[in-house]
């Protein structure tokens, strides 16, 4: 049941803004949409909601085809990435309207809005108007809208992006449990690889008005069907080089080259592309053993007790992500030691060959 | 001790400029209250025989308190009709993209440009034959050729100042467009509302020559009513300060209301 898109796509003034999209969402728990401003994300919540209407295709929901049905009349609620709460309204008000244009008596919204406030820690607030909260509370307040709405289906538009960095963590703690007091389908657009990993659920990578890859997170990042999914899941993007393997070796055009063993062992010899994220590449350290490459070092970063190193690998742009502090001038020849047990690798097409590791 | 020289002569300009500025009007005042002779024979900066007689005449003498009711009465029609049609429209500017709309947008305010004179007497020709000559309504509408191309560049400002999630949001929970529209859009625009409706009351209240051409007895404005400068007992010039004086209420009035607003409408760079 739930939502399901079929061969939906839409068209704007002659441009393809969603591609022929069918995805049948998870009845309950986070559905995330992951990819990159500009991927679609938000068209295709405003899609699910029936904001806007599909080109092509049907939307479905709970076995109802939901296509053309106006928004008011689709039991939905949205929380966006600006704050929009209504500025005339106060806090109980703004949380109040779903349930008193629904017909509710007053005595029900008042039992109704009450817990919700408790949970997002609004009580005291409740008198206020919204343009007297914090930018934190404003937020609070539209996803308490959303909440005390009994709605099927909460689409969350990147909702904690406009937050600063405490108050993200702190809500994306909390947000599975607000959620799952009821059973509702769950669509969370985010930027942040990592945001979809702690949030867990099914993850649907975009990319370009396209829905690349949908399935359960874990499984989306572990084993990304293609490189553009791969690329999508990893921040900074995942590095990628050529390879071609050759009996018991992997081979650089350069002549570097390492053992092949794992999950690769049994693939033919030939071309492919080896990934590999950020996080499992670091400067090599007088290490001489595994996979060890020369890069060019573009730009280091420091931050804190991370070092981020861009390096230039035969063409190739690198990242590799590594604790502690490692000071590089640039333009210095470094070798960089890459954990072969959590890699991917592609076929010369893009497509995923055999991953290894998580 | 330059820094110090400078400093204690920096509330000479302002002075200056506020004294320009309030001479006018408070000569206006002072000749208001003094007598048509004491005008015409002696300069004085203050009233030398103080009286109310010249404000007596205006509030007894139909003729001229008639005309700031006629003023009044067209003006606040003008402003109702202006910003209710203004509404819509800035709303349809602000949320959609149509055929030819900012070609039209311009074109509105383009209404403005042309002088009022030009459009005299195609009104005059237009409001006779239609047999709404000398009336209020004449006059209302004949504002709401300049006054509603204002309401509607103002509110398109605001309106746009306003988030589009906002609509969308208030559909998703289930607001109908008319629910929407008079329980949530207006009072957060109700800001932009008042800057339209105090633009449109001033612009109604000063304009005199359309007023003027369109109306005889019935309908006569004050303004009009005060140009006759002589009247069957010579010169009167203490009347026609008080009248002066009291042209200015209504306005002041108004703007001691919008005050707050004000400058919000001006730094969304409208009007």
């Amino acid at each position: 049941m739930a939502l399901s898109l079929k061969n939906v796509s839409l068209r704007v003034d002659g441009q393809m803004h969603i591609y022929d999209t069918s995805v049948e969402l998870a009845p309950t728990g986070f559905n995330i949409l992951l990819g990159t401003t500009l991927a679609g994300k938000t068209t295709l919540m405003r899609l699910m909601a029936g904001l806007v209407q599909p080109t092509t295709g049907e939307i479905w929901f709970n076995g109802h085809n939901v296509t053309g049905v106006p928004v008011q009349k689709r039991n939905v609620s949205m929380v966006y990435q600006q704050f929009i709460n209504y500025p005339n309204m106060n806090v109980f008000d703004n949380i109040a309207s779903p349930l008193r244009l629904a017909g509710h008596r007053r005595a029900e919204i008042r039992k109704r809005v009450a817990p919700v406030a408790e949970l997002l820690r609004l009580e005291p607030f409740l008198k206020r108007k919204p343009a007297e909260l914090s930018g934190g509370q404003q937020q609070r307040c539209a996803m308490a809208r959303a909440l005390a709405k009994d709605s099927d289906l909460v689409l969350l538009d990147e909702p904690l992006a406009n937050l600063d960095y405490k108050l993200r963590e702190e809500l994306r703690e909390e947000l599975p449990r607000l959620f799952a007091i009821r059973e509702r389908t769950v669509v969370y657009a985010t930027t942040e690889p990592s945001e979809a990993l702690l949030l867990g659920g099914y993850t649907a990578a975009m990319h370009a008005g396209r829905i690349t890859q949908f399935g359960p997170t874990g499984d989306i990042y572990r084993h990304p069907m293609d490189k553009l999914t791969a690329s999508v899941f990893s921040d900074p993007p995942i590095n990628t080089i050529p390879v071609t393997k050759q009996g018991q070796q992997f081979s650089l055009t350069d002549g570097t080259h390492w053992k092949v063993d794992g999950a690769y062992l049994g693939l033919s010899d030939g071309p492919y592309e080896f990934g590999v994220r950020p996080h499992h590449v670091h400067p090599a350290d007088g290490r001489s053993d595994g996979a060890l490459v020369e890069g060019t070092v573009l730009v280091a970063e420091i931050s804190g007790s991370e070092s981020t190193v861009h390096f230039d690998l035969q063409g190739q742009p690198w990242v590799s992500l590594a604790h502690g502090v490692h000071a590089f001038g640039v333009g210095e020849t470094v070798r960089f030691h890459i954990d072969v047990d959590h890699s991917m690798l592609f076929s010369t097409h893009g497509d995923l060959v055999a991953a290894m590791g998580d | 001790m330059s820094t110090r020289r400078t400093a204690s002569f920096k509330w000479l300009v302002p002075f200056v400029y506020i004294v320009f500025l309030m001479l006018p009007i408070y000569w206006l005042l002072n000749m208001s209250f003094k007598t048509t002779n004491e005008i015409l024979g002696t300069f004085s900066l203050f009233p030398q025989e103080f009286t109310l007689e010249n404000y007596r005449a205006i509030f007894t003498d139909p003729t001229w308190y008639n005309g700031y009711i006629n003023s009044l009465i067209y003006v606040c029609i003008n402003t109702l009709i202006s910003v209710t049609v203004a509404l819509p429209a800035a709303y349809a500017f602000s949320r959609y993209r149509f055929l030819g709309d900012k070609h039209l947008f311009f074109w509105l305010l383009t209404n403005r440009m042309a002088p009022a004179a030009v459009f005299a007497l195609p009104f005059f020709q237009l409001y006779s034959a239609m047999n709404l000559f000398d009336t209020h309504i004449a006059v209302a509408l004949a504002h709401c050729l300049f006054n509603i191309p204002l309401a509607v560049w103002i509110l398109e400002g605001f309106m746009s100042g306003v988030p589009k999630e906002l609509d969308e949001t208030a559909y998703i929970d289930g607001y109908p467009f008319w629910k929407f529209f008079t329980k949530i859009f207006l009072p957060t625009i109700a800001a932009g509302i008042g800057v339209a409706a105090f633009f449109c009351f001033m612009f109604s209240w000063v304009e005199l020559l359309l007023a003027k051409t369109l109306t005889s007895v019935d309908a006569k404005p004050i303004a009009a009513v005060m140009t006759r400068t002589a009247s069957s007992s010579g010169y009167e010039l203490g009347l026609l300060a008080a009248a002066g004086t009291l042209t200015m209420v209504p306005g002041a009035i108004v703007i001691f209301f919008v005050r707050n607003y004000i400058a919000k409408g001006f730094a969304l760079g409208r009007v």
